[in-house]
């Protein structure tokens, strides 16, 4: 441990220059497992799952699931990536109970799809990711780490291991290293972790939620001075949300930064990402490539994807979300700007579902990159996991436009609605947050208003009508914020007679 | 020359965490040694324009559809578990202190 105050960021990337990588796990959406036909949904019982294939039992043999070859083409044909003619499985071996075979089926030196790239915008300016693979492999069991004070690994005295999740089909997408990045680095580190989710999504191919664990990412980064080599990489993964990998590649620009200052040398190490502090903790240190022991798995026949269907399914490709943002962009009459921090915010697909389910463009926005996005970004989730649907914001903003909340009200609600009360109508009812629109409860107010301030009034009688601010204010505090401000300054003008 | 030595066999040996002792370290290193020995004449035989074989039937492109099928029930999959705990295979300690 050091006991040197950490650099600060500024300093740190105005003296080193990071290279990161990301490798990002997707787990497919396909019904079976990638090698048996044991289901797939999240949450059964323990071990109800799982068959002697996933279990690894003598004498089983794996048959490969033709719905997660096509998945796997189709993110690298997404990918801009070439698909291989010819390549096999391989045996990746360890021994580590969250795999029952004592192998991890996956792929080697011969991947399914290679060289392709990602472009995102950070800044206004195109960045291209380079991807250098993207190969199948299959998920792994579950462990609760019991007997420790914490739950966690370090201490456990044993471990209780569920195969549910064991075979599930995972795409793992492996970048080149991305030098050059400076300062902006963790900003680009997820901005292509978003573009990555967003054109996975568009497949259809996986929900590729980072909460639940369907989108993970390892985030490779080393620093190195000007002129010289790269340095020495560590990575870090539990990684769970597009703000903590920005967070991650930070953190461990400022850690590294601090110990090559003092002269340490860098580590290959995993270490594992701390979302409560936003920095990274040594993990448990990795057996070297050459250990696995790769090779090709005996008991699943090389696949050979026949060029015509790879073409069929690049024909059949989704548009592309960058394509898509554009169209988006013209439709709601934002700036490159504007639509730059919206896809960084990942609120794409929630702003348009918003206007799907009836609210106007602006509307769907504000609330997303206001009110939301501060929330989600206080409570450090990821938009979409804010506490609140499209289809509520779009009610609630059609409460707005029936006048029935104000903006201050509206507010409320949303709070209520991320809290988890109900749908907008419900909150408003629930906590009575409705704007009065019963004239006469409200020109009953406007009157005792009046009453209240005779000079005041009198002004406004005598044209002075830039007064009427001091009484609007008066309705709306004994009316606790429930009216429309607009209404009652023309009530107001209306009952002293100033229209 | 041997095609295997002491060191590697016991560094496979750790790696698929058997214990083995010193006297089972000499007389599997000369087991191994036979058969990869054995294994490598293959390569003597084997010219350029031959591929490496890892598959003995020409067969590619084998898949099943994406149906479920049905699995096995907990208490079968737990029965040939050595230890088990509500559902979930029992294993010991993983990690010991910072390895």
């Amino acid at each position: 441990m050091t006991t040197t105050a950490l650099n600060s960021y500024e300093d740190a990337v105005s003296r080193y220059e990071p290279v990161i990588g990301l490798e990002t796990h997707v787990e497919l959406g396909t019904a079976t497992k990638m090698f048996c036909g044991c289901r797939t949904e999240f949450g059964g019982e323990p071990n109800t799952q799982v068959c002697p294939v996933c279990l690894g039992l003598p004498g089983a043999l794996p048959v490969a699931n033709r719905a997660g070859i096509e998945a796997t083409i189709r993110i690298g044909l997404a990918l801009n990536c070439d698909i291989a003619s010819w390549c096999r499985m391989a045996r990746k071996n360890y021994f580590y109970p969250d795999m029952p075979k004592n192998f991890q089926t996956s792929q080697y030196d011969e991947p399914l799809c290679t060289e392709g790239y990602v472009d995102v915008v950070v800044g206004g300016k195109d960045y291209r990711i380079g991807i250098e693979r993207v190969h199948l492999e299959e998920d792994t069991g579950k462990s609760l780490h019991v007997g420790g004070a914490t739950g966690r690994i370090h201490g456990a005295t044993e471990s209780l291991v569920d195969y549910n999740r064991a075979g599930i089909p995972l795409v793992e997408i492996v970048t080149k290293p991305v030098p050059g990045l400076g300062a902006l680095a963790p900003e680009v580190a997820k901005a292509y972790v978003a573009e990555l989710r967003d054109i996975i999504r568009s497949l259809g191919v996986s929900d590729v939620r980072m909460e639940q664990g369907s989108l993970r990412c390892d985030v490779n980064t080393s620093l190195n001075k000007p002129g010289e080599e790269w340095g020495t990489r560590t990575e870090t993964k539990n990684v769970n949300s597009l703000r903590s990998v920005e967070r991650a590649v930070r953190s461990e620009i400022i850690r590294q930064s601090t110990l090559l200052d003092e002269g340490t040398r860098i580590f290959q190490e995993t270490r594992h990402f701390q979302e409560t502090t936003g920095d990274t903790r040594p993990g448990r240190s990795k057996e070297t490539a050459t250990d696995y022991r790769y090779f090709p798995e005996p008991d699943l026949v090389p696949i050979a994807p026949d060029p015509a269907w790879v073409a069929e399914l690049k024909a059949a490709l989704p548009e592309k979300p960058s394509s898509k943002r554009a169209r988006l962009r013209e439709d709601w009459g934002i700036s490159e700007i504007d639509m730059e921090s919206v896809a960084n915010a990942g609120a794409v697909e929630l702003i348009e579902e918003t206007i799907a389910a009836g609210s106007s463009p602006a509307g769907a926005r504000k609330w997303w990159m206001g009110e939301l996005a501060r929330r989600a970004n206080e409570t450090g989730v990821d938009l979409a996991a804010v506490g609140a649907t499209p289809a509520q914001v779009a009610a609630l903003q059609k409460l707005v436009d029936d006048g029935k909340l104000n903006d201050k009200l509206a507010r409320q609600v949303l709070e209520g609605v991320v809290a988890g009360e109900g749908d907008p109508a419900a909150v408003m009812a629930a906590r009575g947050l409705e704007v009065v629109s019963d004239t006469g409860a409200l020109t009953a107010a406007v009157d005792e208003a009046i009453a209240a301030n005779p000079d005041i009034a009198a002004k406004i009688r005598d044209g002075k009508v830039a007064a009427a601010g001091a009484l609007v204010g008066a309705v709306m505090k004994t009316t606790r914020g429930q009216a429309d401000a607009k209404t009652v300054r023309e009530l107001i003008l209306e009952r002293l007679g100033a229209v | 020359m041997a095609a295997i030595s002491r060191e590697e066999v016991a560094h496979l040996a750790r790696l698929s965490r058997l214990a083995v002792t010193e006297e089972e370290l000499d007389r599997f290193a000369g087991q191994l040694d036979v058969i990869l020995q054995s294994v490598a004449r293959v390569g003597e035989v084997a010219a350029d324009d031959i591929p490496p074989t890892s598959h003995s039937v020409p067969l590619t492109n084998v898949y099943r559809d994406d149906v479920p099928a049905p699995s096995l029930t907990q208490d079968e999959a737990l029965s040939g578990a050595p230890d088990a705990f509500e559902g979930r295979f029992r294993v010991p300690q993983i990690l010991a202190e910072e390895d």
